[in-house]
């Protein structure tokens, strides 16, 4: 009895809390930026107000007779059935609804399709666990990976409060930037399994298929940063791997554009650059690799070696005293430009400089210390082999 | 309408044999019928703990118990023990037990058959649970089983297709048994349009089985093959096409649903005329639209898949047949309302069940509506308003109906009453618990959260929490039901049941004219009259 006084006690409480936690119950799909986001929005709203007429006749019906027709009340069973009239009735009433549906949400679908008279095309590109934009035409070309102070967050028994996040899992390293009152036409592909992209600001999600190009487009009017997330489940951290877009005014753009570095770093949108260690000339000091290695390792590595190295017992791998890690170097490499089980092939989705240095990286951290480095220029050699 | 003579020969009448073997090796389809429903009923736990576990690490933002891995193999095999081994195996069970009953036959046309297919039943669910416990992990790619993903599963992918051949094997033996009774074994005078719903619908469900379970079967061998034979069917780099393997799940995956909804169907149109006191509606529309529905079933699947890109001319074709079921869902719904509408109700457990099965199956299909709409389910698509909306199609409906049928028929079964109080207490608890379970489900997906994922930003967090609370209620309610049952099977509330249990329910079907409860072999002559109140 005291447990369950206990039980409804904490139950209340709980309830109770919700309110003042988090204060936050969103309830409608979002009316987004976009001239198609707009459209879907107005017929979800017209397809939900239909399905509440029909709800209440219906349930206000069936109310009405499980109030009125019952045995307790003394009413007698009426013996009515089979009636052509009604059944005729009761098919056409749905058929005109659906035909009235049909039209409006027609006439949407045309206009999502029409990529015609685009101005520009970024291809998107999805990856366990990231997004790659490349925009055709144009320099830049980069990864966005789940921002740092998330990814440490959302670590099992991480201890820490995701309430104390900016934007828990919603923020990325680098975002996509792209110019308002443009019509962008985006292409999709996925290095690995599938995903989806979606901004549910822009008004769809559209799935990335290895070996396949999807495409889509959208015209944002508003200037903001618009966040998604990956739709399609794509292995363990599929919940890591979120999606920020950044509009800018036109000339913001443009400037955006211009002072985007050669060395491979994006800046974030307010003008600061990221924070991004590179050597210079073809050969790096092991300084140099282990810095960018560390972040390398944190992006690309953690999530199954986890950030100490020492991986999850019968499931993924320890890097720490691993034999493939502490073993000969081109063996190491060999398994990483393929890939192995659930370990993606890392040949495409990092740059030589970064698989250097996460080679490096590993055999001189996390409990190892071979003490070798290997050059940048040595992966490109043994990858074109 | 007079009484049903029932002749039976007691000197050739024995019962069941002794001991532990007698399940082991019974043909009997009562024995059998007991068998699928206690499997199911342990099987429901077992997927309820998983349920449990995944609402657990969803209660609040940030990582606190399991692995994200972990996660993903709990929602995949979730799905697949909650579809395989609980609610398929359930309505095996009520076949078991109610076709022959309700058809005058002996029992089922081919019972050995019937004892092999629920054997391998067992090994194939046993065999799916041993991937919990393998190198790798279970497979954790959705029930789905999309490759390329399902092919970084650890060493579980080779067992858990073979599990997925087993089952299927054991499914389709059961419906060409089913098959069989029905077109073979029906009393003199019970044609075809004088059967009970329920054996109407579940000829239409084994048909659907029969049709799909080898395409599903076909599709996981080619990922075995793709896997460890070098073909490429599902790999872009070989010249296969990953979006192939999709179209081949679906083509067997949505008659899927519709057979774990069509018997669902069938027991809702057996039980609310009788606590309506009034014959159906419309008997034959319904095993019309029962009989459209599953056509437009085999139809459709490519509404699962409006995101992958698909041509204009496919997008339209895929919403406006998906539309299209809407109209024999209408007629259905409509047919139940007209039942209820002026008869004299009374609302012991069974019919609540039915009542909020109608309710919230009717949520469930307005959701679907909506999703049919191509350009709405690229918003929607793969978030939990489709979580919300088809585990409203499932649990509020298929497992609410299935206990309905148990608290309907085990009095039939065991000669005992269950606890009507605790039965609407576990009614009660269970209606309210599974709509804060999953109503909040349909905000979280509006809002922007995707499903299968293991951690959420902060702004989901309050609706996640009041579903999880949800979730524990519903969860704990089902161990009520679990006493209750037992409870009826040692002596119930010890009252003497009657033959038919339930006022006038000899109108309705020929198992009510049975003793309560049953002899172990019945209707060795076939019955004389046949009832035709349900028509």
């Amino acid at each position: 009895m005291k447990m369950t006084r206990q039980l409804i006690a904490g139950m209340a409480l709980m309830v109770s809390s919700l309110g003042t936690a988090y204060a936050d119950y969103p309830l409608n799909l979002m009316k987004g930026v976009t001239e198609q986001s707009n459209e879907i929005y107005d017929l979800h709203m017209l397809i939900l107000w239909i399905c509440v007429f029909v709800g209440v006749a219906v349930f206000g019906t069936m109310f009405y007779s499980i109030y009125h027709h019952r045995k307790s009340k003394g009413h007698e069973a009426a013996q009515f059935h089979e009636s052509t009239k009604v059944e005729i009735i009761w098919t056409i009433i749905p058929t005109i609804i659906l035909v009235s549906m049909a039209i409006p949400a027609t006439k949407t679908l045309l206009t999502l399709d029409d990529v015609e008279d685009s101005e520009m095309t970024i291809k998107i590109t999805g990856w366990q666990w990231k997004w790659q934009y490349e925009y055709l035409d144009e320099e830049p070309s980069f990864f966005s990976n789940l921002d740092a102070a998330s990814n440490e967050a959302r670590q099992v028994g991480s201890g820490i409060d995701p309430t104390t996040i900016p934007n828990y899992l919603l923020d990325v390293d680098k975002p996509l930037v792209v110019p308002i009152h443009t019509k962008i036409r985006f292409l999709f592909t996925a290095g690995d399994v599938l995903h989806s992209w979606w901004v549910p600001d822009l008004g769809w999600k559209k799935d990335t298929i290895p070996g396949f190009i999807t495409e889509a487009w959208t015209y944002i009017e508003k200037p903001g940063v618009y966040r998604g997330q990956c739709a399609e489940l794509c292995g363990k951290d599929h919940g890591f791997m979120p999606i920020v877009v950044v509009a800018l005014e036109k000339d913001e753009y443009e400037d955006w554009l211009d002072n985007y570095p050669d060395n491979g770093a994006a800046s974030y949108p307010d003008g600061t650059w990221a924070a991004q260690a590179v050597c210079t000339g073809s050969e790096c000091t092991k300084d140099e690799l282990m810095q960018i290695g560390e972040t390398v390792y944190t992006n690309n590595c953690a999530s199954c070696h986890m950030p100490g190295g020492e991986g999850i017992p019968g499931t993924f791998p320890a890097i720490s005293g691993s034999s493939v890690v502490t073993g000969d170097i081109e063996g190491q490499i060999d398994l990483m430009l393929k890939g192995k089980g659930m370990m993606p092939a890392f040949d495409q989705s990092i740059s030589d400089l970064e698989f250097a240095a996460v080679v490096t990286y590993t055999r001189n951290a996390l409990g190892n210390n071979v003490g070798d480095l290997v050059q940048p220029g040595k992966i490109t050699e043994l990858k074109s082999k | 309408m007079s009484a049903v003579v029932t002749e039976h020969d007691d000197h050739h009448d024995h019962g069941p044999a002794k001991g532990l073997l007698r399940w082991v090796f019974t043909t009997n389809h009562k024995d059998i019928g007991t068998l699928y429903l206690v499997f199911a009923l342990a099987m429901f736990f077992v997927g309820g703990a998983m349920a449990m576990i995944i609402r657990s690490e969803l209660f609040q933002p940030g990582m606190q118990f399991v692995e994200p891995q972990f996660f993903n193999s709990m929602t995949t095999m979730h799905a697949l023990v909650m579809v395989f081994g609980a609610v398929m195996p359930a309505f095996v069970g009520l076949a078991n037990w109610m076709i022959p009953m309700m058809i005058g036959a002996p029992d089922m046309a081919l019972p050995r058959m019937n004892n092999m297919s629920f054997w391998v039943l067992v090994a194939g669910v046993l065999l799916l649970a041993s991937t919990l416990f393998m190198e790798g992990g279970a497979p954790a790619s959705g029930w789905t089983l999309y490759p390329p993903l399902v092919l970084q599963t650890g060493d579980a992918l080779p067992f858990a297709i073979f599990s997925v051949h087993l089952l299927g094997i054991s499914s389709i033996m059961g419906a060409i048994n089913i098959i069989a009774t029905i077109f073979n074994m029906r009393a003199p005078g019970m044609t075809l349009m004088k059967m009970p719903l329920f054996v109407w619908t579940w000829l239409i469900t084994a048909f659907l089985l029969i049709a799909v379970m080898p395409v599903f079967a076909g599709g996981v061998t080619m990922l075995l093959t793709d896997r460890f034979f070098d073909t490429s069917f599902f790999d872009a780099a070989g010249g296969g096409d990953p979006v192939l393997y999709q179209h081949i799940f679906w083509f067997f995956g949505h008659p899927e649903v519709y057979i774990m909804i069509l018997p669902t169907f069938g027991v809702a149109s057996t039980i609310i005329p009788v606590f309506a006191r009034k014959p159906l509606f419309g008997y034959s529309s319904m095993v019309v639209a029962t009989i459209g529905i599953a056509f437009l079933s085999f139809i459709v699947w490519a509404h699962h898949m409006f995101t992958v890109g698909m041509p204009m001319a496919g997008e339209l074709y895929f919403m406006y047949a998906t539309m299209l079921i809407a109209i024999p869902t209408a007629v259905k719904i409509f047919n139940w309302t007209a039942t209820m509408w002026k008869g004299s109700m009374t609302f012991e457990t069974p019919m609540l069940f039915c009542i909020a099965f109608v309710v919230l199956f009717t949520i469930g299909g307005f959701t679907g509506l909506m999703m049919a709409l191509a350009p709405l389910d690229f918003q929607y698509h793969d978030t939990y308003f489709i979580v919300a909306h088809f585990h409203y199609t499932l649990v509020p409906a298929s497992i609410f109906v299935l206990q309905a049928a148990a608290y309907y028929w085990l009095p039939k079964w065991t000669g005992h009453m269950y606890n009507e109080k605790l039965g609407q207490l576990h009614f009660w608890l269970s209606v309210i618990s599974v709509n804060i379970l999953f109503f909040p489900q349909h905000f979280l997906g509006l809002a922007g959260m995707p499903r299968r994922i293991p951690d959420y930003a902060v702004q989901f967090a309050d609706w996640n929490m009041i579903s999880s609370i949800g979730a524990f209620i519903y969860g704990f309610s089902q161990l009520i039901f679990l006493y209750i049952v037992i409870q009826t099977i040692r002596q119930g509330t010890g009252e003497k049941v009657t033959d038919e249990v339930w006022e006038d329910a000899k109108k309705h079907g020929l198992e009510w004219h049975l003793p309560s409860p049953p002899p172990y072999h019945t209707f060795t002559t076939p019955p004389k009259v046949i009832p035709t109140e349900h028509i």
